[in-house]
C-alpha cells in the first residue's frame, strides 16, 4: 500500500513536470511549483509529534489546493490517518478531507470507500463526529447518486447507537441531509432496503440528550426542506416537545409544529380531556402562541415570528390573541381600549376622569375562567410588552404580516400598535409605525387613536418623525377635526424641527388629495378668510404657510368647489408655488384661467406610450445604419444623443434607459472619432507627437464603460458584455496610440501581454456570450489568437488597428427595468455665508444628509469625497448604521465627516460629494477556498475605482490658529 | 417520614407582615421578616414567641432569607435580631441590603419620632441587625452549611428583589417574595428555571385579577397627570420612596421631556436623593433598556424632578408631587393630601394597593368624608384615581409562574382568603398539584419522598453492562452488589471489594445434599455415569471428572460413595456454594431423577 502510494506521489510529481512544458507555450508561470501532495507527504513524514503534524496540517488548509492535486492530497492524507495515533491529528485530517472533497470540479467518490471503512475502526467519538461530517459533505456534493446516499444513510443508521451526543448529531444530521425522499425507489440493485427516514428520526426524539433531541428536530426540519412530506403524527411528538427543559429544542419544536400546520392545516385533531375537535392549523396556532410567553426569549422571538405566517387560521382564534379578558376581584372588566372605542361611539369625546368608569361588571362564573389553558389568548398582549425589544419587535412584525391579510384583525389590533408608539426603544417604536404604515389601507383611524399618533411627532429621533409622516402620507381620517388635528401638530412640529419641511410638506400633500371633502369646511379657517374683511397677505416665504397652501391646493384638486372660497392672493400664491414646487403642487382648473397642462391620461400603458416608441425608433435608426459613410454616422450619433438625453430629462421614467443608450453611443461616437483621425494616416515613426484626442477618447471611452457598469441599477448580464467589449475597444486603441507614440519597443512588449491577458480572460468570463457577438471585433480577435500569441508586439498592433476598424457596431440590448444611480446632498445646503470656524489641527463635523437613488448596496459603495483647496482629497467610508433605507430603490445617508486642516489665513471653501466605489472583480464567482476568508482574493484582475454621483456642495470653512 | 414543614407567622391569608417559617430535611429557615402597615400595636410584628418557646431563635433557626425591602417583608427586621435576639445569618441580596437600613431608619423615624412610641428599635439596634447580612448574587448558590443552599432568582418588583430557592440535599423550597411578571419601565420581569421544587411559596396578591396591558396604563396615567396639569390643578401621588416611584419618575420624565412641558415634578426629599443614588448604582438590576443606555446617560438621573419642600405644597399653580408613604396613612404625602383635598381641581393617584384601615383605602372605596386625628372631618373634593401601577403579578403571572417552576405542591401567602380560595381552585384543576393557603400560625406539613443518590464503582457498572445492554431510563434493572453506608452516604460496590475495604473475611456458605439411588455397581462406575450423564445434559457447562472419582460441574462437587446400610442403594454427595445456588439446585434436581439405563 505505502510502496503504491510513493508511485502515486512520484507520478504526479512528474506529471506536474510534464504540464510545465507543455504550458510553456501559453506562459503561464504559476504552474511551476511543486505538487501540493508531495509537498505536504515531505511535511507530514518530517512532523515528529502529533503537534508538529497538526501544525503542518494547520499551515495546509490556509492555501487552496486545485481540483487536480485534490485525489493525490486525499491519498497522503488517508495514509497518515492509518499510521496516526494522536486523535486530534486524526480529527484534522478528517475536517481537512471534508474540506477537500467540496473543492469543485472533484468528485469525491472515490474516497468514500475509504471514508467508510475508517469510520468503522475508529474509536474516538469527536473524530468519528468530524468523519461523519466529511461524509455528509461528500454526500451532499453528489445528490444525483442513490447507492451512495443509501450507502451513507446505512452508515448513519448503524452510528445512531453511539454513546456519544456529538455522534448522533452528526448521523442525524447526515440522515436529514441524504435521507431518501422517495419511497418507491423500493429495493435497489445493492439489495439496501430504503429506510423509513422519517421513522428513524422520530425516535430520537426523545434522547436522552437535549442536542441530540434538537438535532433530530432539526434534521426533520430539513427533510421537509429538501421536499419530504412530513407525516401528521409527528405533530403530537412535537406536541410533547414543546415542554421540554431545553430551550434549543423547544425553539425547535416551535418550528416543527408550525411545518406541520403548514402541511396539514385542515387536518382534525382532538382537543384533549374534552370530545370536541379543532383544525390543526387552529390548534397548533393556539400552541404557538402559548410559547409567546416562555422562560426563555430565543423561544419568545422564534415563537412570535412564527405566528406571523399563519394566515389560515381561523379569525375567531386571531381575534383572541388580542384579547386577554381582564378581570378585577372576579368581576369582568372591559380594556381600556374598549372603553375608550365606546366613549368615541357614544359621541362624548372626553375621557374618563369619571370615577369608576373602569368599574369592574358583571360577576364572572370562576368555574368558567380559564387562566392558563385558554390557547392563543392574549399571546400579542404578553408577545408586545415582553422584557425584551427583540420579542416586542418580533411580534409587531407578525401583527403587520396577520393584519395584511385580515382587514378585520387590523381594525383590532390597530389599538395595540398605537400604544407601541410610545415603546422605550427607539426601534421598536419605528417598527409599529412601518407596520401600521403597511396596513393603513385597511383601517381608518379614530381621533382618539389619532391623538395618541401625532403625539409622537416631537419626538427627537428624526427617523420616527418621518417615519411617521410617511404613515400620514397613506393614512385614512375619518372627521374635519382629525385633519385639523393632524395639521396643526404638523405645523407644530416644523416650528420645532425646520428642517422636517420637504417631508412634512409631502406628507399634507397626500393627506389633501385623500381628504378633499374633510379640508373644504376647514379651507376659510385655515387661510384666515373672512366673509367681509380682507385679512393680511401671509406671508409667501413662511414654510407654515406654504404647507397649508399644499394641503389646500391638494385637496382642491379633487375638489371643484373649494376655489371659490380663496382669496385674490391665494390665487397668486398658487400660480408662484405651482411653479417653484411643480412637484406639491397640482395642476388646478381654476375660474378664468387656462389649465398649465392637460396631464397625461394615466390609462396608457408604457409601451404605446409616444416617447417610448420614440426611443426605441430612434435606437434603431442608429443600429440599421451601419454601414454610412463616416461623416453621417458621427451626425447621426450626435443627433440621437442629443434627443435621449432631451428624452430622458422629460421623461422622468424613461431616464435611465435613456442615459443608458446614450452613454453607450458616446463611446461609440468618441471611437469613431479617435479612428478617423489623422493620425493613421501619417507613418508611424514620423508622428512622435503625444496625440491628444485618440488617448484622451480611448481614456474617456473607459470611463463611461465603467460608469455603464456601475452605475445603472438592473443591467443584466448581456448588457455587461457588451461593455466590456467597447471597454476592450479602447483598449485597443490605447494599444495602438502608444505603439505609434513611445519610442522603443520594451514598454510595448508590457502592453501587449496586458492586452492578451484580458481578452483571455473576457474569453473565459464571457464565453457563453460569445456566439452572440458575431462579426465584432472580439469575435475576430479570438480567431486570430493563436497567430497573436507568437507575434511580434508591432506586428499585433497593425493586426489590431485593421481589426478596430472593420469591426462592427454592436447592437445593445436595453434591460427591462434600468436606473441610474443618483445621489442629491440635501444639507449641506452650501448656501452659507458664515465659514464654519474651528481650530487647526483639531476636528470639526460637519453634518451630511443625502438621499440616494437605485444605488445597490450602498454600505459598501458610497463614500463620501471632501476636496480641500489645496487639492488634498480625502475619502471618507459612511458606517453600515448611517444608511437608511425608506423606500425601494430609495435610500438616505445621514452622516457626519470630520474636517481637518492647519490654520488658513481665511475662510475658504471645500467641496464635499459622494462617490460610487466599484470593483470589478465582484462579478466573478468566488471559489469554496475563499469563503473562509483568509485567503487574499484573486486581485489580478480587479479594477477598483470610483464615480463621482452627485453635484458637489460648497462648504465655507475656516481653521483658526491655535491660541497659545 | 421526612416531611416539609410551613407555617406562616404573618402573610397566612394576609397582606403584610410577611414572615414564614419553613422546616426542610431538619433545617428551618425564616423567610422575610416583615411589619404590617394597618397596626400599630403589637400586631404589627410576627409572634416570635411561636419559635421563643421552645429556645432561643439562633438555636432554631439555620438562616433569614429577606426577599426585598418593603417593609412589609423586612421591617421587623431589627426588633427581631436585636430585641428578641438572634445571631445567625440574614440573607439578602445587594440592593436590598443597601436600601433596607434608610427604609428602617425612615419607619423607626415616624414610629418614635413622630408617635412618640416607646420601646421600639434603635439606629444602633439597625445597624448592628446590617452586620449580620449576608449579601447574595443572582443565581448564586449559596451554601449556609453543608447541607443547607440558597440561590436567588429575579424577581421584578423592586430593586433587587429576588425569589429565593431553598434546598437540602433532593428537596427543595422556592419562595417567590413578591414578583411581577410584566416589565416596567425600570425592571425586567421575573425568571426562573425548570428547577421541579417540592414546594412554590407563591405570593397571591392579585389572585383575581387580570390585568390590562402596562402600556394602557401608562397612557392612561400620562393621560390624567398632563390633564390635570393643564387645569392648572396640583396632582399628588403618594408612593413608598423606592420601587414604584422610580418607575413612575422615569415615565413622567420622559413623557415631560417628549411633551416640553414646565410644570415642576417634586418628590419628596431626604430618602429620595440617597434611593436614587442607589437606583443610579445598581444597573444590572434594571430593565434592558435601562441597562443597554445607561453608557449614554442614567435613566435614573433626572432633568425635571425636583427636591419637594414643604413650603412649595402651598404655592399656587400646577405641580406633581410624589410623597411618601405610599398608602397616605401618615408622613408628608397625607399632610399634602389633607391640603389639596379641599380643591376639585385636584388630583390623587393611588399607583399602588392600599391595606385596609389605611386613609388610601378609605378614599379608594369611594368615602368622601374622612375622620381625622382629633375629630376634624376632612372633606374630599379633588378626584381621587386608582392605576394599577402596583407591581405584583396577576392571576395569570401566578400561572405563568408556576408552569415556569413546575412545582409538587403550591402555597399561598400573601393575599386575601377569598381570593386564594379562587386561586387554590384553578392552580389544583389545571396544573394538578395540591395547594395550600394556611392562615396564621397554621401549619401545613407536606410528605416527602427524597430521592437518595447512591455512588457504584466503575467496575461493578462495567460489569453490569457487559451482561445485558445499554441501561434504559426507564425500566428498573436488576443489579448485585453490596450497599455501604459510610459517614452519610452511599456507595454500591462488587463484594469482592467491599469485603476489602471493610477487612472481612468472606464466609463460605455451602449447601449439601444426599441424592439416594438405587444401584449396584461400584461407585467408580457410578461417577462414570454420573459424569456422562451430566456431560450429555449440561452442554455449556464445564463437567470434568477429577481422579479422586468425584465429578465437578464448574464449582460443584458430586460425590459418589456406598450406602452404610443398604449396599444396593448408592448416595450421591453434591455440594455447592452460595453463589451457585441456582445452578446446584437444579443439578440436584437432575439427579434426583435418576440416571438413564446404561447403554
Amino acid at each position: 500500500m505505502a510502496a503504491h502510494l510513493k508511485k502515486r506521489v512520484y507520478e504526479e510529481f512528474t506529471k506536474v513536470v510534464q504540464q510545465q512544458q507543455e504550458e510553456a507555450a501559453t506562459k503561464k508561470l504559476r504552474m511551476t511549483k511543486p505538487s501540493k501532495s508531495a509537498a505536504l507527504h515531505i511535511d507530514l513524514c518530517k512532523a515528529t509529534s502529533p503537534a508538529d503534524a497538526l501544525q503542518y496540517l494547520l499551515q495546509f488548509a490556509r492555501k487552496p489546493v486545485e481540483a487536480e492535486s485534490v485525489e493525490g492530497v486525499v491519498r497522503i492524507l488517508l495514509e497518515h490517518y492509518y499510521k496516526e495515533n494522536d486523535s486530534s491529528v486524526r480529527l484534522k485530517i478528517a475536517s481537512l478531507l471534508g474540506l477537500l472533497s467540496k473543492t469543485a470540479g472533484f468528485s469525491p467518490d472515490c474516497i468514500m470507500d475509504d471514508a467508510i471503512n475508517i469510520l468503522q475502526n475508529e474509536k474516538s467519538h469527536q473524530v468519528l463526529a468530524q468523519l461523519l461530517d466529511t461524509l455528509l459533505a461528500i454526500g451532499t456534493k453528489l445528490p444525483e447518486n442513490q447507492a451512495i446516499q443509501m450507502r451513507l444513510v446505512d452508515v448513519a443508521c448503524k452510528h445512531l447507537t453511539d454513546t456519544s451526543h456529538g455522534v448522533r448529531n452528526k448521523c442525524l444530521q447526515l440522515l436529514g441531509n441524504l435521507g431518501s425522499l422517495d419511497k418507491n425507489v423500493t429495493k435497489d440493485a445493492e439489495g439496501l432496503a430504503v429506510r423509513d427516514v422519517q421513522k428513524i428520526i422520530g425516535d430520537y426524539f426523545n434522547d436522552q440528550d437535549p442536542r441530540v433531541r434538537t438535532a433530530a428536530i432539526k434534521a426533520m426540519l430539513q427533510l421537509h426542506e429538501r421536499g419530504l412530506k412530513l407525516h401528521q403524527t409527528i405533530y403530537n411528538q412535537a406536541c410533547k416537545l414543546l415542554s421540554d427543559d431545553y430551550e434549543q429544542v423547544r425553539s425547535a419544536a416551535v418550528q416543527l409544529i408550525w411545518v406541520v400546520s403548514q402541511l396539514y392545516p385542515e387536518s382534525i385533531v382532538p382537543i384533549p380531556s374534552s370530545n370536541e375537535e379543532i383544525r390543526l392549523v387552529d390548534d397548533a396556532f393556539g400552541k404557538i402562541c402559548h410559547m409567546v410567553s416562555d422562560g426563555s426569549w430565543m423561544v419568545r422571538v422564534q415563537a412570535a415570528k412564527l405566528l406571523g405566517s399563519m394566515e389560515q387560521v381561523s379569525s375567531h382564534f386571531l381575534e383572541q390573541t388580542l384579547d386577554k379578558k381582564l378581570m378585577s376581584d372576579l368581576r369582568r372588566k372591559r380594556t381600556a381600549h374598549e372603553r375608550a372605542k365606546e366613549l368615541y361611539s357614544s359621541g362624548e369625546f372626553s375621557s374618563g376622569r369619571k370615577w369608576g368608569d373602569d368599574a369592574p361588571k358583571e360577576e364572572i362564573d370562576t368555574g368558567a375562567v380559564n387562566l392558563i389553558e385558554s390557547g392563543a389568548c392574549g399571546a400579542f398582549v404578553h408577545g408586545l410588552e415582553d422584557e425584551m425589544y427583540e420579542v416586542r419587535i418580533a411580534a409587531v412584525e407578525a401583527l403587520c404580516m396577520l393584519a395584511q391579510s385580515s382587514p378585520s384583525f387590523a381594525e383590532k389590533c390597530l389599538d395595540f400598535l398605537v400604544d407601541m408608539f410610545n415603546d422605550e426603544i427607539e426601534e421598536v417604536r419605528l417598527q409599529s409605525i412601518h407596520t401600521m404604515r403597511k396596513i393603513s389601507n385597511n383601517i381608518t383611524l379614530r381621533e382618539d387613536q389619532l391623538d395618541t399618533v401625532l403625539a409622537v411627532l416631537e419626538d427627537s429621533s428624526r427617523d420616527i418623525r418621518e417615519a411617521l409622516h410617511e404613515l400620514l402620507c397613506c393614512t385614512n381620517v375619518s372627521t374635519k377635526e382629525g385633519i385639523h388635528l393632524a395639521l396643526v401638530e404638523l405645523l407644530k412640529n416644523l416650528t420645532k424641527y425646520p428642517t422636517d419641511r420637504d417631508s412634512i410638506w409631502k406628507c399634507l400633500k397626500f393627506l389633501g388629495s385623500r381628504h378633499p371633502t374633510l379640508v373644504l369646511p376647514l379651507v376659510p379657517e385655515l387661510l384666515s378668510t373672512h366673509p367681509f374683511f380682507d385679512t393680511a397677505e401671509p406671508d409667501m416665504d413662511d414654510p407654515a404657510y406654504i404647507a397649508v397652501l399644499v394641503l389646500i391646493f391638494n385637496a382642491a384638486k379633487t375638489c371643484p368647489t373649494m376655489p371659490a372660497l380663496f382669496s385674490d392672493h391665494t390665487f397668486r400664491h398658487y400660480a408662484y408655488l405651482r411653479d417653484s414646487l411643480s412637484h406639491l403642487v397640482p395642476a388646478l382648473r381654476l375660474p378664468g384661467r387656462k389649465l398649465v397642462s392637460s396631464g397625461l391620461s394615466p390609462n396608457i400603458t408604457p409601451h404605446e406610450d409616444p416617447s417610448h416608441q420614440f426611443l426605441q425608433q430612434s435606437l434603431e435608426r442608429v443600429y440599421s445604419l451601419q454601414h454610412l459613410d463616416p461623416q453621417g454616422t458621427q451626425e447621426l450619433l450626435e443627433f440621437t444623443i442629443r434627443d435621449l438625453q432631451r428624452l430622458g430629462e422629460l421623461q422622468s421614467e424613461l431616464a435611465g434607459v435613456a442615459d443608458f443608450s446614450a452613454t453607450y453611443l458616446r463611446c461609440q461616437l468618441l471611437l469613431i472619432k479617435a479612428l478617423q483621425e489623422k493620425l493613421w494616416n501619417v507613418a508611424a515613426p514620423l508622428y512622435l507627437k503625444q496625440s491628444d484626442l485618440a488617448s484622451a477618447a480611448a481614456k474617456q471611452i473607459m470611463e463611461e464603460t465603467y460608469k455603464m457598469e456601475f452605475m445603472y441599477s438592473g443591467v443584466e448580464n448581456k448588457q455587461v458584455v457588451i461593455i466590456h467589449h467597447m471597454r476592450l475597444q479602447a483598449k485597443a486603441l490605447q494599444l495602438i496610440v502608444t505603439a505609434r507614440t513611445a519610442r522603443g519597443v520594451d514598454p510595448l512588449f508590457g502592453m501587449c501581454e496586458k492586452f492578451l491577458q484580458e481578452v483571455d480572460f473576457f474569453q473565459r468570463c464571457f464565453i457563453a456570450d460569445l456566439p452572440h457577438l458575431q462579426d465584432s471585433f472580439v469575435d475576430k480577435l479570438l480567431d486570430l489568437m493563436p497567430r497573436l500569441m507568437t507575434s511580434k508586439p508591432a506586428e499585433v498592433v497593425k493586426i489590431l488597428q485593421t481589426m478596430l476598424r472593420q469591426s462592427t457596431f454592436l447592437h445593445l440590448p436595453l434591460p427591462e427595468q434600468i436606473h441610474k444611480a443618483s445621489a442629491t446632498i440635501i444639507e449641506p445646503a452650501g448656501e452659507s455665508d458664515n465659514p464654519l470656524r474651528f481650530t487647526s489641527g483639531l476636528v470639526v463635523a460637519l453634518d451630511i444628509d443625502a438621499t440616494l437613488e437605485h444605488v445597490q448596496d450602498p454600505q459598501n459603495t458610497v463614500k463620501v469625497q471632501v476636496l480641500y483647496p489645496d487639492g488634498q482629497a480625502q475619502m471618507i467610508h459612511p458606517k453600515p448604521a448611517d444608511f437608511r433605507n425608506p423606500g425601494p430603490g430609495r435610500h438616505r445617508l445621514i452622516t457626519q465627516v470630520f474636517l481637518s486642516h492647519t490654520a488658513w489665513t481665511e475662510p475658504c471653501q471645500v467641496e464635499v460629494r459622494l462617490l460610487l466605489a466599484y470593483n470589478s472583480s465582484s462579478r466573478i464567482p468566488k471559489s469554496p477556498w475563499n469563503e473562509g476568508g483568509e485567503m487574499s482574493p484573486q486581485v489580478e484582475t480587479s479594477i477598483e475605482g470610483t464615480i463621482p454621483f452627485s453635484k458637489s456642495v460648497k462648504v465655507y470653512i475656516m481653521p483658526k490658529p491655535a491660541r497659545r | 417520614m421526612p416531611e416539609i414543614r410551613v407555617t406562616p407567622l404573618g402573610a397566612g391569608q394576609d397582606v403584610g407582615r410577611s414572615c414564614i417559617l419553613v422546616s426542610i430535611a431538619g433545617k428551618n429557615v425564616m423567610l422575610d421578616c416583615g411589619m404590617h402597615m394597618g397596626f400599630s400595636d403589637d400586631r404589627r410584628f410576627p409572634d416570635f414567641s411561636y419559635i421563643t418557646r421552645s429556645g432561643r431563635l439562633t438555636d432554631f433557626l439555620d438562616c433569614v432569607i429577606i426577599s426585598h425591602f418593603h417593609l412589609d417583608h423586612c421591617g421587623a427586621l431589627p426588633y427581631f435580631s436585636e430585641m428578641v435576639g438572634y445571631d445567625g445569618p440574614i440573607y439578602m441580596t445587594q440592593p436590598t441590603q443597601a436600601i433596607c437600613p434608610i427604609l428602617l431608619e425612615d419607619y423607626r423615624k415616624i414610629a418614635v419620632d413622630k408617635k412618640g412610641e416607646a420601646n421600639f428599635f434603635t439606629s444602633q439596634m439597625i445597624k448592628d441587625c446590617m452586620k449580620k447580612v449576608v449579601a447574595v448574587h443572582l443565581h448564586q448558590t449559596v451554601q449556609v452549611d453543608d447541607e443547607l443552599e440558597i440561590k436567588a432568582y429575579y424577581a421584578g418588583h423592586v430593586l433587587g428583589a429576588a425569589m429565593f430557592q431553598i434546598k437540602v440535599g433532593s428537596e427543595s423550597v422556592v419562595y417567590t417574595g413578591d414578583y411581577n411578571m410584566t416589565p416596567d419601565r425600570h425592571l425586567g420581569a421575573a425568571w426562573i428555571d425548570k428547577c421541579r421544587p417540592n414546594l412554590l411559596i407563591t405570593e397571591s396578591t392579585y389572585a383575581t385579577t387580570i390585568r390590562d396591558s402596562k402600556r394602557c396604563r401608562e397612557r392612561d396615567f400620562l393621560k390624567k397627570v398632563h390633564e390635570t396639569v393643564e387645569r392648572g390643578g396640583k396632582v399628588l401621588i403618594p408612593v413608598f420612596a423606592l420601587g414604584r416611584a422610580q418607575e413612575l419618575c422615569i415615565l413622567l420624565e420622559t413623557f415631560w421631556e417628549r411633551m416640553d412641558l414646565k410644570a415642576p415634578i417634586y418628590f419628596s426629599t431626604g430618602l429620595t436623593e440617597k434611593a436614587n443614588h442607589y437606583y443610579k448604582l445598581f444597573i444590572p438590576w434594571t430593565n434592558q433598556k435601562i441597562r443597554k443606555t445607561f453608557v449614554q446617560r442614567n435613566m435614573f438621573e433626572f432633568k425635571h424632578i425636583k427636591a419637594f419642600d414643604r413650603a412649595f405644597a402651598d404655592s399656587p399653580g400646577p405641580m406633581v408631587v410624589f410623597a411618601t408613604p405610599g398608602m397616605l396613612h401618615a408622613g408628608q404625602s397625607l399632610q399634602i393630601f389633607r391640603k389639596w383635598a379641599g380643591n376639585e381641581k385636584n388630583m390623587v393617584i393611588m399607583p399602588g394597593y392600599c391595606v385596609q384601615g389605611t386613609v388610601g383605602h378609605k378614599i379608594l372605596s369611594g368615602q368622601r368624608k374622612l375622620e381625622m386625628e382629633g375629630r376634624q372631618v376632612l372633606e374630599v373634593k379633588m378626584q381621587v384615581e386608582y392605576m394599577s401601577f402596583s407591581a405584583h403579578a396577576d392571576a395569570k403571572g401566578i400561572m405563568q409562574l408556576v408552569g415556569q417552576a413546575e412545582p409538587e405542591n403550591v402555597l399561598l401567602v400573601h393575599g386575601e382568603a377569598k381570593k386564594m380560595e379562587f386561586l387554590k381552585q384553578k392552580i389544583e384543576q389545571e396544573f394538578r398539584v395540591s395547594c395550600y393557603m394556611p392562615a396564621n400560625g397554621e401549619t401545613v406539613t407536606l410528605p416527602t419522598s427524597p430521592s437518595i443518590p447512591v455512588g457504584i464503582s466503575l467496575g461493578l457498572l462495567k460489569r453490569e453492562m457487559a451482561q445485558g445492554l445499554l441501561p434504559d431510563a426507564k425500566k428498573p434493572r436488576l443489579l448485585h452488589g453490596t450497599l455501604i453506608m459510610k459517614d452519610s452516604n452511599f456507595r454500591l460496590v462488587s463484594s469482592e471489594q467491599a469485603l476489602k475495604e471493610l477487612g472481612l473475611a468472606e464466609h463460605q456458605l455451602r449447601f449439601t445434599c444426599r441424592v439416594h439411588l438405587h444401584d449396584t455397581r461400584k461407585e467408580q462406575e457410578m461417577a462414570m455415569r454420573v459424569y456422562s450423564h451430566l456431560k450429555s445434559v449440561l452442554k455449556d457447562h464445564c463437567v470434568q471428572h477429577l481422579p479422586d472419582g468425584s465429578v465437578t460441574v464448574e464449582s460443584i462437587l458430586v460425590q459418589a460413595a456406598a450406602h452404610s446400610e443398604d449396599p444396593g442403594t448408592k448416595v450421591l454427595l453434591v455440594s455447592w456454594t452460595y453463589q451457585d445456588e441456582e445452578l446446584g439446585s437444579y443439578l440436584t434436581s437432575l439427579l434426583k431423577k435418576g440416571l438413564p439405563q446404561a447403554s
